[in-house]
């Protein structure tokens, strides 16, 4: 057990308490869930559910407005619908659902938000000085304000690692808490940048205080640093998340990002969400895949499954 | 006791992306010395899932042995020859306990195989000038046409040929094959399986990027489907006499519009089909015609 005594914006002291946490059993259980065999119906259920809970994201600084309407694009219709419907014809597959959300960056938000108008698709943006987060408080806030401005219904924000490393926690609750504010009516989801913080407690920790002040998702990383997404960690995330449910009842989302890039890995995040939290976190409303490589990987799933043949990325999209 | 009595069969792997794996199915399949029970080595039946993991490692080969100056390739597969020569013991001895040849024969078979890796070594570089030209067009204009690989080629062979005809005639169509730039996916006929670990150990230290050449084993029955209707392999060399499968191969590689060449067995050569030469290579080439302006 680890207590963290931290002072809410009303003044109210607060701490945030945090087991430890097993390393060696979070990964010898979170190995378990690639061992799972999951086919047919289930796995093709379980591929267009993947979809439509994938983050498209583009966070280049080559980024241009083209580049952002082609990905919305491929968002809206990951494959053609009528391409896919003469291929899907014999075996009667539900067409392709649209992905959750296109997550860019806040200059870009107007372009995604014109290009996904009336498709129910939500805008993303990163914010407070993403990836590294090293910018003064006031930065962040406009960072946020803007994207806000401009039509983005989704933050995905940096923790400041700088101060968890060295010890302000009071610091990143406060920061997190400023930045809910200023996200208004727009989910906040909190980038913990797993790959940073070096041990499964400080993930733990991290996701503590994320949530207390104010996350509606927490996601493990920018996807600009090795390692990204693990099972192991993401795994440490959900049980935080879980126990968050039982002292609160409020429900957090959880969105692993970078580093998945299969329809089999997508299909052990799904396993372990599952068996962790239960379905009612199975919806792109809780839970998301920060991956856009994904998306083609599992469309060459289903096409095999439509076809009998095996298909390529490129098929899909050149990127 | 006698230690010749301590043998243990080996399993014999798969050669994908330069690495040696189990086929993912964990099946085998055994191969007996000629004309016994006794097992010579366990062989990987692989699986369509090998089959596409070969494809995939072939196709992040593809851009750098396209890349490679024709110098190299020559150079690369020239080596192939030179590590034949290194592995020419260990080839004899299983074509000879696998395939009851003697032992004359098999070192036959495997001077056709070095000779195989020198001749196309030398068309390497020399393919391109050979079968490229300048157009003669009314206009100002250069047209010039060149041969530029095919990309995936997808081999496979008929089961029916003894190892001393059947593994000179599988190194000669790959040499030829990759030549030119392109990468392979093979499944070796039954007679050249056991051979496998050979062949893959002289790819491997050739200097050959991983996953240009694949080689798999296994029942032809049940991947000859796979290799053609699988939509990223652009091409298939099938060397046989079978009409159905030829048919089974035109059909279903239709839908990419797959280049699929066929070749008569040894034998057919008689007939006007060619086992070795520029044509060979000429099959798994795509000519590109470019029009370039010249000013006055």
């Amino acid at each position: 057990m680890r207590s963290v005594s931290m002072i809410d914006k009303e003044g109210r002291s607060l701490a945030v308490v945090v087991p430890a946490v097993d390393e060696v059993g979070a990964i010898e259980r979170a190995d378990f869930f690639t061992k799972r065999s999951i086919k047919k119906d289930s796995k093709l259920h379980a591929l267009y559910l993947a979809i439509s809970m994938c983050d498209l994201t583009t966070l280049e600084g080559a980024d241009t407005p083209g580049r952002v309407k082609q990905l919305c694009e491929k968002a809206r219709h990951p494959v053609p619908p009528d391409v896919f419907a003469s291929v899907a014809r014999t075996k009667n597959l539900p067409p392709i659902p649209s992905v959750a959300a296109v997550c860019i960056y806040p200059s870009m938000v107007s372009v995604a938000v014109k290009a996904l108008e009336g498709s129910g698709i939500n805008v993303a943006s990163v914010a407070t000085a993403f990836p590294s987060g090293q910018a003064p408080l006031s930065t962040k806030l406009n960072d946020t304000r803007f994207a806000v401005s401009e039509g983005a219904t989704e933050i995905d924000m940096v923790i400041n690692r700088g101060a968890f490393l060295s010890g302000g926690y009071q610091l990143v609750f406060d920061e997190i808490a400023a930045i809910k504010e200023a996200c208004g009516e727009a989910h906040l989801k909190v980038i913990l940048e797993t790959g940073e913080l070096g041990s499964l407690d400080r993930v733990r920790l991290a996701s503590e205080i994320a949530m207390r002040a104010g996350a509606d998702f927490i996601k493990t990383s920018t996807g600009k640093i090795q390692p990204a997404a693990t099972l192991p960690v993401t795994l440490v995330m959900l049980q935080a998340i879980s126990d968050f449910y039982l002292k609160t009842g409020k429900k957090i989302g959880m969105k692993p990002a970078g580093g998945i890039r299969t329809a089999k890995q997508a299909i052990q995040y799904l396993c372990m969400v599952n068996e962790t939290l239960g379905t009612d976190w199975l919806t792109p409303d809780l839970f998301r895949f920060g991956a856009s490589a994904m998306v083609n990987d599992i469309l060459k799933q289903i096409f095999k499954e439509a076809t009998g043949r095996y298909y390529y990325d490129r098929a899909f999209s050149l990127d | 006791m006698d230690k010749r009595n301590l043998r243990v069969p080996k399993t014999i792997k798969l050669f994908i992306g330069g690495e040696f794996p189990r086929t993912e199915s964990g099946r085998s399949f055994p191969a007996y010395e000629h004309g016994t029970q006794k097992v010579f080595a366990h062989l990987c039946r692989a699986s369509r899932k090998d089959f596409r993991n070969a494809v995939t490692a072939a196709l992040s080969a593809r851009a750098e042995w396209e890349r490679r100056s024709a110098y190299n390739r020559a150079q690369i597969i020239y080596r192939m020859a030179e590590m034949t020569e290194g592995h020419r013991e260990e080839m004899v001895s299983v074509m000879e306990k696998v395939g009851g040849v003697s032992a004359r024969d098999a070192h036959l078979a495997v001077d056709e195989v070095i000779d195989a890796f020198v001749y196309y070594a030398g068309f390497a570089d020399k393919f391109s000038q050979l079968s490229g030209c300048v157009n003669p067009v009314s206009g100002p204009h250069h047209a010039f046409t060149t041969p530029e690989p095919v990309g995936c080629v997808a081999m496979i062979f008929d089961d029916d040929d003894g190892a001393v005809t059947a593994l000179p005639t599988v190194i000669a169509t790959m040499a030829s094959i990759i030549a030119s730039g392109n990468v392979v996916t093979m499944l070796l006929p039954g007679a050249v399986a056991p051979l496998l670990a050979p062949l893959a150990e002289i790819f491997a230290t050739s200097d050959l990027p991983k996953g240009v050449v694949n080689l798999l084993t296994g029942h032809r029955s049940e991947l000859l489907e796979h290799f053609a209707s699988h939509m990223e392999v652009q091409s298939i060399s099938y060397v046989g006499s079978d009409n159905t499968v030829r048919e089974k191969l035109k059909t279903l590689g239709a839908e990419n519009m797959k280049r699929v060449v066929c070749f008569e067995s040894k034998d057919g050569a008689q007939n006007g089909d060619i086992n070795i030469g520029l044509e060979r290579i000429a099959s798994f080439v795509e000519f590109k015609t470019v029009w370039h302006p010249i000013g006055h």
